[in-house]
């Protein structure tokens, strides 16, 4: 799902499929990073074009919003919750554990896949949570989570 | 004979392995010749059990609780699709305790039914609130729920059927019903139990709000945390609009609607409710100055009703059995029932929906069953981020917005996120400080610098720097950011900062996991 570049045709399509009314920018830029993962300049470029809306407009829906990351991750993306439930039941620990494991301090990539913070996944009762490329899970300790990687990278 | 199995298809139940026990269930019966029919239904609720599964034995739903893939090939040795007993059997999902001592107005159908089975919803009383609305008028349905004493779910109490009427008697032909579903608050999940157990119940209840306000159209603003429920919305959606539920004409009553699904991308502060329309806009989320209230200027400047999902999902049954019986539950001015949400460090985690009046303590002991830990309670953070710390000595407090207010703190969302004595409640003021800084919209200067100069601040008395000095700076720190704050982010950060200080100062001395 992540691409290094962007090819136009693509914005295009989502564009098209979704309507080019500014009020969708929001819902526009959802699609491409769920499609190619990230929002690259040129693709703020084009948006500001095809929505009839100034760079800046743009440029600043995107910075705004912590889902519209402006560079590549990696192959895959881990996201653990940082917020007050998952906090009760060791989430520190655990990204402690997950930041050695894994090689990478939040926000970085090591390797293939990138690590992220998460505010509230809405897995509260079964604390604490994770979500592996988009798949969230629950009642994760140490153990879990280096399984749960172990089958991230297996399945490809 | 084809035997009937249920297993939930519920976020929290998928997070635990429940994908994984419908396969395994699959393959099992397959190999055994046995008929079954698989139906994914929504969560009842009990997330401690998850994953939770049922099989329909003589007209009775047999729960089989806590089950892994690899328990599978024991259930069906044990003769599990004919009831069979096993380690894990719970026996009849209605007469396990923690589910039958609930008052299920909202999520009566939640875990019961096929969410996605428009058939099955139907047989469960669906859409039979707005086949009534349609016939007693858009009137009845306004009185019902003023005479219900409904308040909103969201967090902010304010009383729906006055929303509604504002609304409704607001001038201008286009009107819009806004869904608020960014439930971002930690601790809280009712929403998205609600969305991926009975989608159409949300569907029928926005009809219900546009044809009572005459609005013709719904958005609803969806978290993108929550990428199943998105799913099963979007073909809920689907089915209603095809069956004739959502769009023109509905059923041949001449109203008019539709509803199209957003979602969030990320930000906490959308879940305030002009935040969530400037988003919906396609904007950066940045809260507006009220008034204009949206009731009178909300979605593209035209008259908004905006609902938290459990306000609107508790609608249906308010019309359809009346309003005096929802407000005969619960307690003073919080009328009805409230779907309590326990989490963090619980043993008996889940949905519990019961009417005000019940304690914080009937809720975290009774049901919850303490600690997961088996330590002893420290505090208890109620309402979300933005909520207080309580300490034990309030846990017989009961819940009920006015009894919550005057001691410093809310019930917000109904979230209840319990921490043992291992906690660190200075780090925990820190982190309520840091996360409004990470939040913040930026519009307000008490909020976005406010917020900054907290962590500051609290690391400062960490580190035990001034520690007096600094202590009446975050006193004044509080003061301005509730007094001068735009919207909640801001002007309740300091409600759990201040309950630290207050009820738990001594961790400030004495940290890293010191229950002093």
């Amino acid at each position: 799902m992540t691409h290094t570049t962007i090819d136009k045709a693509s914005v295009s399509a989502i564009v098209s499929k979704r309507g080019a009314r500014p009020e969708l920018l929001v819902q526009i830029l959802q699609d491409i990073v769920m499609q190619h993962g990230w929002v690259s300049e040129d693709v703020i470029r084009q948006l500001a074009t095809e929505l009839n809306l100034s760079r800046a407009d743009v440029h600043g829906v995107v910075n705004y919003y912590h889902d519209f990351r402006t560079s590549p991750p990696g192959r895959h993306i881990v996201k653990i919750c940082q917020a007050e439930a998952c906090q009760s039941m060791g989430s520190r620990e655990l990204t402690a554990h997950a930041r050695a494991r894994l090689g990478t301090d939040l926000h970085g990539t090591a390797g293939d896949t990138t690590l992220e913070p998460a505010y509230c996944l809405g897995n509260c009762a079964c604390a604490p949570a994770v979500m592996i490329d988009g798949k969230t899970l629950g009642r994760v300790d140490n153990e879990r989570f280096d399984a749960l990687v172990s089958a991230m990278r297996g399945a490809g | 004979m084809t035997t009937l199995v249920y297993v939930p298809r519920e976020t929290s139940a998928v997070s635990v392995g429940a994908d994984e026990v419908a396969v395994a269930i699959a393959r099992h019966a397959k190999e055994a010749g046995e008929s079954i029919e698989l139906v994914r239904n929504g969560s009842w609720g009990a997330s401690w059990l998850e994953p939770l599964v049922e099989v329909v034995v003589d007209d009775q739903r047999i729960a089989y609780g806590n089950i892994a893939p690899e328990d599978v090939g024991s259930l069906f040795a044990a003769g599990f699709l004919s009831g069979g007993k096993h380690a894990r059997r719970l026996g009849p999902i209605d007469e396990i305790p923690y589910l039958i001592g609930q008052d299920r107005w909202t999520f009566w159908r939640c875990g019961l039914i096929d969410p996605l089975s428009l058939d099955d919803f139907r047989t469960h009383k669906g859409f039979a609130a707005l086949e009534k609305a349609f016939a007693d008028g858009h009137e009845a349905v306004l009185e019902a729920v003023a005479a219900s004493g409904l308040r909103g779910r969201g967090g902010a109490g304010f009383p729906t059927g006055i929303k509604w009427r504002t609304v409704a008697d607001a001038r201008g032909t286009q009107k819009y019903i806004a869904c608020n579903a960014d439930e971002g608050d930690s601790g809280t999940f009712s929403d998205r139990m609600l969305i991926e157990g009975d989608p159409f119940g949300l569907i029928e209840s926005m009809a219900l709000a546009g044809f009572a306000v005459g609005a013709n159209k719904g958005y609803i603003y969806l978290r993108s945390e929550y990428p199943l429920a998105h799913a099963i919305l979007s073909r809920a959606l689907e089915t209603a609009r095809h069956n004739g539920w959502l769009g023109e004409d509905i059923q041949g009553s001449g109203f008019n609607f539709d509803i199209d699904l957003h979602l969030g991308a990320g930000s906490y502060v959308c879940g305030e409710e002009t935040a969530m329309l400037e988003s919906l806009e396609g904007k950066k989320g940045i809260v507006r100055y009220k008034p204009p209230l949206p009731a009178f200027e909300g979605l593209f400047g035209k008259p908004t009703v905006v609902n938290n999902v459990v306000t609107l999902a508790s609608v249906p049954n308010i019309v359809r059995l009346g309003a005096e019986r929802y407000a005969a539950l619960g307690v003073g001015r919080s009328k009805g029932t409230l779907a309590f949400q326990l989490a963090g460090n619980i043993k008996r985690g889940g949905l519990v929906e019961k009417p005000f009046g019940i304690t914080l303590r009937e809720l975290i002991e009774d049901w919850g069953g303490g600690t997961a830990s088996g330590r002893p309670v420290k505090a208890v953070q109620v309402g979300g981020p933005l909520g207080a710390y309580l300490p034990a000595s309030q846990l017989d407090t009961p819940m009920d917005y006015e009894a919550f207010i005057e001691i410093g703190a809310m019930i917000g969302h109904g979230g209840i996120v319990v921490f043992d004595d291992t906690a660190d409640m200075a780090q925990q003021a820190r982190f309520a400080m840091e996360f409004c800084a990470l939040e913040s919209c930026g519009k307000c200067t008490p909020c976005r610098i406010g917020s900054t100069r907290g962590v500051e601040v609290i690391d400062k008395m960490i580190a035990n720097e001034d520690r007096e000095a600094n202590y009446d700076l975050l006193i004044e720190l509080c003061d301005t950011m509730e007094d001068a704050s735009l919207c909640a982010m801001g002007g309740m950060t300091p409600y759990p900062v201040r309950s630290v200080l207050k009820h738990f100062a001594g961790d400030f001395r004495d940290p890293a996991g010191g229950s002093k």
